[in-house]
């Protein structure tokens, strides 16, 4: 689905990933986990456009999109959701949905100004697939809530239906356990599952290790830019590099 | 021969006024750096030190030196309560925020200078006499020499400043990260203000010097800050060498172009520069382009 | 959306009806003016409220408009609808192609960048002599006219302007609560955001300065008809602040409240006309204040006052499980 070959990124000195390469496999679950400082997060920027690549390619559904910009790869099914949830905090839960929809879209400046009567059918359309998304992830009742007074857990979920709104082909969520308490962990881990049981792969970043073990199916381990070690999530605890990578030498 | 001691003549008079834009520039750079704003009132505290050197010296009768220091430290002053009332005020504020207020605040001095003395163009004697003088071949105003003295001493003084002082590393520190100066026990407030207390008498004594060769009004502020700010974003936003070259060259192509090609075009020059570079190359002329992290 | 309507019939009605009891006096003159001056804050507010992309050049665009129309017709014997329509056309090309340049900028490089389009625009109206008269003018425009109705009094200008201002409300607010304006909105929230909701941003953000770019030159074409004279001080960088005073004292991100700041700036300084060139002292005051103080405009900040000095039920609180 989504493969990494050879990403390296610098910042001026820095070099936040090195020579990474692996492959997202269809249908799955794959965690990205390391400790902090990894690289996580910066993977997840190349990957999906926000910053340019140093070296290497990324290629998605047998396309090299790494000169891409971030609503090109959007399009094409590339969908993430960010580690401190953005969301358009002065719209309402609702329409951050329907800006969601925007590529399932195509009213452009003149349509949407003189309301042309396929623009109102498609805006109705909108609304109503906006309201089964936020029924999918379970808040269909806070519609009319300024997005930026959500809590953090509610926020994230929003986040999630606002994502499935593109009808992603791939979804890469960065730590979406963050700042959740262990029930909302618990939903969440649901959820995702149930995201992948609609055909769409996921691949996410994520610390809590129950929750990693819990619904992944494949692991990818990060360290200090480079990739220490892929395979299974019981495969990778018996692995002796990443128990020393994240408790430290003896 | 003709053609070439013209030549020599724009260039003369270019440069002065390129060292105007220069100490402009480093004007607006000083703010920028340490707080992240441009302030389109900049031009408003050249204009202060113009006008108000001419008031001090026609109605309170001071010697020209001392209206000279009276309006730079009016102008510094002027700085102090704008960054008190204006800037403070507003905590987190959006960079949209700080252009509409520095706007206003632009517009509102000028009213007010309006208010208070009129609309009309007024002249400061030139501090040496305006008789030329003669270097191989080339004249040259003695307005000319204060202007190179001058800014020369406050690009040498800038520097010992930011580079040998702990206040003007502690400032430098600011513009590299705010939060981190901040940790290690320097006031970020007090450095903002100190950044719009230099910016304000820098900006004044180009507003100073420049007053006896091109005469000043309410209104003189807002084209000499715009061709500040164009010589700054040409030295990349610095407060080095960079504006003060950038400067340099856009009042010796400015003096050109107007004595060569068409006066009438003269202010556009400084703006198409400001645009190519803005498109072309917003880093600035001399800097090398680097990965911003979002 | 039924209210929304309703408010817009409202107030159209208002607007229609306005003039009867003035009978085209003096009033009806500067009401002319709030048309047209509210249609230019309302421009720059798609792209500033909405967009969150700042322009100091409007008064350019406007300038382009006048020009345009008032040279086409007086010098090349256009046909003044016609020439409206050709120079709204040539405004649209010119402001699409200059946004790509112009809006890669952001915050105060956008905003230098934008200014500078305006002071070079408005030298070109001085200092092409032969074309627009250069400072002293351009005279002779014809009134606009529709078959035998020539709009040649205050009253006829009133209703011409006002049906264009009306229209263009219209098709702003239809724009605003579309998925369009829903996209500039989430641009202007988070861009990076939005565009990993697959927004073209950069295109957006083109389109609405393209869109607010014409709409200032359609009202300059009406300007230039309106007053058969114009001359660049119209058009330079303190007019360019006057519209953003407009939208920032009405309230960023309101279609009303663009239309409720430029009725206040205009009405203004006719009422201060002892006042005369000292209104920027106002203006100034005002950006600041405002800004600091009421940095939603009035349109926000009057119901807020309201709420202040009435305390009713209490706010319930929503979201927050």
């Amino acid at each position: 689905m989504l493969s990494l070959s050879g990403i390296g990124k610098r910042f001026g000195g820095l070099t936040a990933l090195d020579g990474i390469s692996f492959e997202v496999g269809k249908g799955a679950i794959t965690g990205i986990i390391g400790p902090n400082g990894a690289g996580k997060t910066t993977l997840f920027n190349v990957a999906t456009g926000i910053y340019p690549p140093s070296c290497g390619a990324v290629v998605f559904g047998g396309k090299d999109i790494s000169k891409l910009p971030p609503e090109g790869r959007a399009r094409l099914g590339l969908v993430r959701t960010f580690q401190n949830i953005e969301l358009f905090g002065k719209m309402t839960v609702l329409e951050n949905v329907m800006v969601g929809l925007h590529t399932q879209s195509g009213s452009g400046l003149f349509a949407c100004s003189f309301r042309m009567p396929w623009q109102m059918r498609e805006e109705r359309r909108i609304r109503e697939r906006a309201l089964e998304l936020l029924e999918f992830v379970g808040i269909p009742e806070l519609a009319d809530v300024q997005a930026g007074t959500l809590s953090f857990g509610k926020g994230r979920l929003l986040e999630i239906a606002r994502a499935m709104a593109l009808e992603p082909k791939l979804l890469l969520m960065d730590e979406p356990a963050a700042g959740l308490n262990s029930g909302e962990t618990a939903d969440l881990g649901d959820l995702i599952k149930r995201i992948r049981d609609l055909g769409v792969t996921v691949a996410l970043v994520e610390h809590d290790m129950d929750l990693v073990m819990d619904i992944c199916d494949h692991l990818v381990v990060l360290n200090l830019g480079t990739m220490l070690a892929q395979g299974t999530p019981r495969e990778i605890q018996d692995n002796p590099a990443v128990i020393t990578a994240y408790l430290g030498e003896e | 021969m003709e053609l070439l001691n013209q030549v020599t003549q724009f260039v003369i008079s270019g440069l002065a006024t390129g060292s105007i834009y220069a100490l402009i520039g480093l004007s607006f750079a000083i703010i920028f750096n340490s707080t992240g704003i441009i302030n389109f009132a900049q031009g408003e505290f050249v204009m202060l030190g113009g006008v108000l050197t001419i008031f001090s010296l026609n109605v309170l009768q001071l010697p020209l030196a001392a209206a000279i220091v009276v309006a730079v430290a009016v102008t510094t002053v002027i700085g102090i309560l704008f960054e008190r009332l204006a800037i403070r005020p507003l905590k987190n504020a959006t960079p949209l925020a700080l252009i509409i207020i520095t706007i206003g605040m632009s517009i509102l001095i000028r009213g007010v200078v309006m208010l208070l003395w009129g609309k009309d163009t007024q002249a400061l004697p030139a501090f040496s006499g305006t008789d030329p003088i003669t270097v191989a071949g080339a004249t040259l105003l003695p307005q000319h020499l204060w202007i190179f003295g001058v800014t020369v001493m406050v690009i040498v003084g800038c520097r010992l400043f930011f580079n040998h002082t702990i206040s003007g590393k502690a400032m430098r520190a600011c513009s590299f990260n705010r939060r981190a100066a901040n940790l290690v026990g320097i006031s970020v407030g007090r450095m903002v203000l100190f950044s719009f207390v230099i910016s304000a008498a820098v900006g004044s004594l180009a507003g100073v010097i420049i007053a006896p060769l091109t005469m000043t009004a309410y209104d003189v502020g807002v084209m000499l800050g715009l061709k500040g700010f164009c010589a700054a974003i040409m030295g990349g936003m610095g407060s080095g060498l960079g504006t003060v070259l950038g400067g340099l060259i856009l009042g010796t192509l400015e003096s050109l172009g107007a004595g060569l090609i068409s006066s009438g075009y003269k202010d556009a020059i400084a703006f198409f520069i400001l645009l190519l570079i803005l498109f072309i190359r917003p880093q600035g002329l001399f800097k090398k382009g680097e990965t911003e992290r979002v | 959306m039924r209210s929304d309507r309703i408010k817009f019939i409202v107030f159209a009605l208002v607007v229609l009806l306005l003039p009867l009891p003035l009978s085209g006096g003096y009033l009806t003159n500067v009401l002319i003016f709030v048309g047209i001056n509210g249609v230019l804050a309302l421009g720059l507010n798609l792209l500033l409220g909405y967009a969150g992309q700042i322009s100091l050049g409007q008064a350019a665009f406007f300038g382009l408009g006048a020009y345009g129309s008032g040279v086409l017709t007086t010098q090349f014997g256009f046909n003044p609808w016609v020439a409206m329509v050709v120079v709204a056309l040539s405004v649209a090309v010119f402001a699409f192609a200059l946004g790509f340049p112009v809006l890669r900028l952001k915050g105060h490089y956008l905003a230098m960048a934008t200014l500078g389009v305006g002071v070079i625009a408005n030298i070109a109206f001085n200092e092409t002599v032969d074309l627009t008269g250069g400072p002293s003018g351009l005279s002779g425009i014809p009134n606009l006219a529709i078959g035998t109705l020539t709009f040649d009094s205050d009253l006829k200008n009133y209703y011409l302007v006002w049906c264009f201002a009306l229209g263009m409300i219209l098709l702003s607010l239809n724009l605003v609560n579309s998925r369009f304006g829903r996209a500039l909105r989430a641009i202007h929230d988070s861009e990076v955001a939005a565009r990993v909701m697959g927004v073209n941003a950069r295109l957006m953000k083109v389109q609405v300065f393209t869109l607010s770019a014409v709409m200032s030159a359609i009202m300059g074409s009406l300007y230039c008809h309106v007053m058969t004279f114009i001359s660049p001080t119209s058009f330079g960088f303190s007019f360019s602040v006057e519209i953003l005073t407009m939208v920032v004292i009405g309230g960023l991100g309101s279609v009303y409240g663009s239309i409720l700041g430029a009725l206040l700036l205009t009405l203004l300084p006719e009422m201060l006309r002892t006042f005369q060139d000292y209104d920027i002292i106002v203006y100034g005051l005002l950006l600041v204040t405002m800004t600091i103080y009421m940095p939603g405009g009035l349109v926000e900040g009057i119901p807020a006052l309201f709420r202040l000095i009435m305390p009713t039920k209490k706010g319930t609180e929503v979201g927050n499980a």
